[in-house]
């Protein structure tokens, strides 16, 4: 039997009305058509009852959209979150009604703060069923409602392929975002003429904001008169494949750049302009010089608490020129002098074009002075301890230095994220993934699968702590089932280790529930046929992470580190960036 | 900042939905809905939301942004007091045999330009539009009689602008539409 899906052969073959074009089909094989004329070819999911009918399309069509079977709904999402991550294409995430359905929720609210692209395709019971508590009936159109960017219940055929066309549209279109599209049983069994038109524009909906050309000039002015300039690097520029846009203005502005969690591999790391990174557990220079500089230059981020610290002491001082692709970001939390709404792949080069060549020596000098604070305060001390445990960092130091950047880094929430991401150097965009404004624990290990399921041919790196892997460990059977090649970095410190820190810190060491009893992590790896290895003194550390890399397939390496270790530089809550902590 | 009485408008496609996705806007912000209308507007298949709250401006400015922010809302705007003319109307149920007690009812409804919708000889219903404020004084004086069903409508607006603001919007996303289709 031949089951390829040829509607775009056909209906080119074909002229007259859509009718004419269009094939006779079952919602459930309209729902895998769809997605093949979204390009998707690989999906993942979970079955279930309410989904069963789309299910067995899948299963018919199995050669030409390829499907993930995970262990838990939760790490569905996050593998297709990963996906999108480190390709820029919709991820796609499928669940049958009620407890699949919600289990998608945690994932759908961390695309939605972290302005993923996904389709989430949930099975409903019958629409004869709905609102009479049918067996794993629930409302899910109205609980993703404040998490998704669009959301639809489909309860006939008919609506399937404007609905997807819609749905990837709206996913990947403008600030990207999750959707989800619920369909009834009724709907993916029955019989309708599937014709599919892409998605191009509605008429209620701009993603992408003409540029002003006052606004423009009022920024080159700003930039162009500044003293002491300091460009913010955000997400937006991964999302609007400005990277090359970015490089050409700060190269001929002479501009320095700090990014953001998120805007991590917008740019080397080793690139001159390069200053490090925002935040409560950023470097040192960007954190202070944001209340020093004169004129601000917010590119695609979004003044999150965790990099703005205490807003009425937040660059006070400074001019800010705010270049943003959503509107509601303008002014939310940090007022903007020069809004500048559009894509910043639009807006960069205009700036670019009418800036001029400037080079501020002076200035990059106050950057490394506190660079050079900063590495005999904390650095050097985490590279290079004279303690015998071992430290995140210099795990993370070694994992680099073999990669030579190249991996991608996928990082779960806490201590172990944030040292990672102060330590990773990165020489492609895209290679940064992490849960950074929901802070999921539970992330890193199904987006790590995602994400090299997306990229085969790069190397990925799952870092992740104890607490967070065991949230989301039976995704270790996704690796052994569908042979995923991820290596796994655990650097366990047997405590819910940043919640400890904060605990020690700010509430006088009393360590409420953050000590973990932890399990033979390697025996539970040798459990799911993935090669393993244990490691607790630092003359092991470097062989080991060559046998890692030297591995063809998934690796498992368990890094024993230092129980008590807390990480700095830190914004204490309510601290401005300029009060960065260097140490306790 | 001081808090303000603002209407807010809305005008979206007729979405299933789009009234929640609306609503939790504000709860999510811990704001208030005083008053709350939904109708279709003049141009057709587009529906207009009128919300009216007590809030801070910058506040209702970054809720109006995140209204506009909904894929099906066409867009949305704020008005204080001056800038609209607005209109509630309130349902009045009196028993008839104390009216017919009263020596001022003739006066009462002339006084508050009410009207009298139906009469039984059980109860009458008596009907008024105006102000909250007005609508509030004809309840305290019918309640001398007992009233026994009382029930307001959210509130209604109209700009003192001479056209509706969403037609430049629907002219605009027109012209972008055709720019697609012929790129």
């Amino acid at each position: 039997m031949d089951n390829s899906i040829k509607v775009s052969s056909t209906t080119t073959s074909l002229n007259g009305n859509e009718k004419a074009r269009s094939v006779k089909m079952t919602g459930a094989d309209a729902v895998i058509h769809c997605l093949k004329n979204e390009d998707v070819n690989l999906v993942f999911g979970y079955p279930g009852g309410a989904i069963m009918p789309i299910y067995d399309s899948l299963h018919k069509y199995q050669d030409e959209v390829r499907h993930i079977l995970t262990r838990h709904e939760q790490g569905a999402i996050h593998a297709a979150q990963g996906l999108a991550r480190v390709t820029g294409k919709v991820g796609v995430v499928m669940a049958t009604s009620g407890p699949g359905a919600t289990n998608l929720i945690t994932g759908i609210a961390d695309a939605m703060i972290d302005s993923t692209p996904l389709v989430c395709v949930t099975g409903q019971v019958g629409s004869h069923l709905l609102g009479t508590d049918a067996f794993q009936e629930t409302d899910v159109v109205g609980i993703s409602m404040p998490v998704t960017k669009w959301n639809y219940q489909i309860t006939s055929p008919e609506e399937i392929p404007d609905a997807f066309a819609k749905a990837f549209y709206i996913a990947r279109s403008g600030r990207p975002g999750p959707v989800v599209l619920d369909i009834t049983k009724n709907a993916q069994f029955a019989e309708f003429d599937y014709y599919y038109k892409p998605c191009k524009h509605i008429r209620s909906y701009l993603p992408s904001p003409k540029i002003d050309q006052t606004r423009i000039e009022e920024a080159v002015e700003l930039i162009n008169n500044a003293k002491k300039p300091l460009a913010l690097v955000g997400q937006g520029v991964i999302l609007g494949s400005a990277e090359q846009e970015l490089l050409n203005f700060l190269e001929k502005t002479g501009i320095p750049a700090a990014w953001t969690l998120l805007g991590l591999s917008a740019m080397p790391t080793d690139h001159p302009n390069n200053v490090g990174m925002l935040g409560m557990h950023g470097n040192y220079g960007p954190n202070i010089k944001t209340n020093e500089c004169d004129v601000l230059i917010a590119i695609g981020m979004r003044f999150d608490d965790r990099v703005t610290g205490a807003l009425d002491k937040y660059a006070k001082q400074a001019k800010i020129i705010h270049l943003e692709l959503d509107p509601a970001e303008i002014n939310k939390n940090v007022y903007a002098h020069v809004p500048v709404l559009g894509n910043v792949k639009e807006s960069l080069p205009m700036l670019t074009a009418k800036a001029q060549q400037k080079s501020y020596d002076a200035w990059f000098n106050e950057f490394k002075e506190a660079d050079k604070i900063e590495f005999e305060k904390v650095i050097d001390r985490e590279m290079h301890p004279v303690k015998e445990g071992l430290t995140m960092a210099e795990t993370i130091d070694i994992l680099n230095k073999k990669t030579g950047g190249d991996a991608i880094i996928v990082t779960d929430v806490g201590q172990h994220q944030m040292v990672a991401s102060r330590y990773a150097r990165f020489v492609k965009s895209r290679s940064n993934v992490t849960s950074g404004g929901l802070g999921t624990m539970g992330f890193a290990l199904p987006a790590a699968i995602g994400a090299k399921l997306g990229q085969p041919d790069r190397e990925v790196i799952c870092v992740v702590g104890d607490g967070g892997l065991q949230m989301t460990i039976q995704e270790l059977g996704t690796i052994l089932q569908s042979e995923v090649g991820v290596k796994i970095v655990l650097l366990n410190n047997s405590f819910l280790g940043m919640v400890r820190q904060w605990q020690e810190l700010f509430f006088d060491s009393r360590y409420a529930q953050t000590i973990m009893a932890n399990p033979d992590f390697i025996k539970i790896a040798e459990g799911f046929g993935i090669k393993s290895k244990k490691v607790l003194h630092r003359p092991e550390l470097s062989t080991a992470i060559d046998e890692m890399y030297a591995h063809k397939g998934a690796y498992f390496l368990e890094v024993v580190v230092e129980k008590e270790d807390n990480v700095f530089p830190m914004i204490p809550t309510g601290a401005a960036v300029s009060d960065i902590l260097l140490g306790k | 900042m001081e808090q303000k009485e603002f209407t807010i408008t809305a005008f979206s496609e007729n979405h299933i939905g789009l009234l929640n996705r609306i609503t939790i806007i504000f709860t999510r912000r811990h704001i208030n809905i005083e008053s709350l209308t939904v109708s279709g507007s003049s141009i057709p298949g587009i529906h207009k939301f009128t919300i009216v709250v007590r809030e801070t401006q910058e506040k209702v400015e970054k809720v109006i942004k995140q209204i506009e922010k909904q894929v099906e809302v066409l867009k949305a705007f704020y008005h204080p007091e001056e800038e609209i003319i607005h209109q509630e109307i309130a349902l009045y149920k009196v028993p008839t045999e104390k009216l017919l007690d009263s020596t001022d009812l003739e006066k009462t409804i002339r006084e508050h330009n009410a009207r009298i919708l139906e009469v039984t000889k059980d109860y009458t219903v008596i009907e008024k539009t105006g102000h909250k404020e007005e609508t509030s004084r004809l309840f305290e004086k019918l309640n001398n009689f007992g009233v026994l069903q009382f029930t307001r409508s959210g509130r209604i607006a109209i700009t003192k602008l001479n056209k509706e603001l969403l037609t430049d919007y629907l002219r605009e996303a027109d012209e972008l539409k055709q720019e697609i289709s012929i790129n």
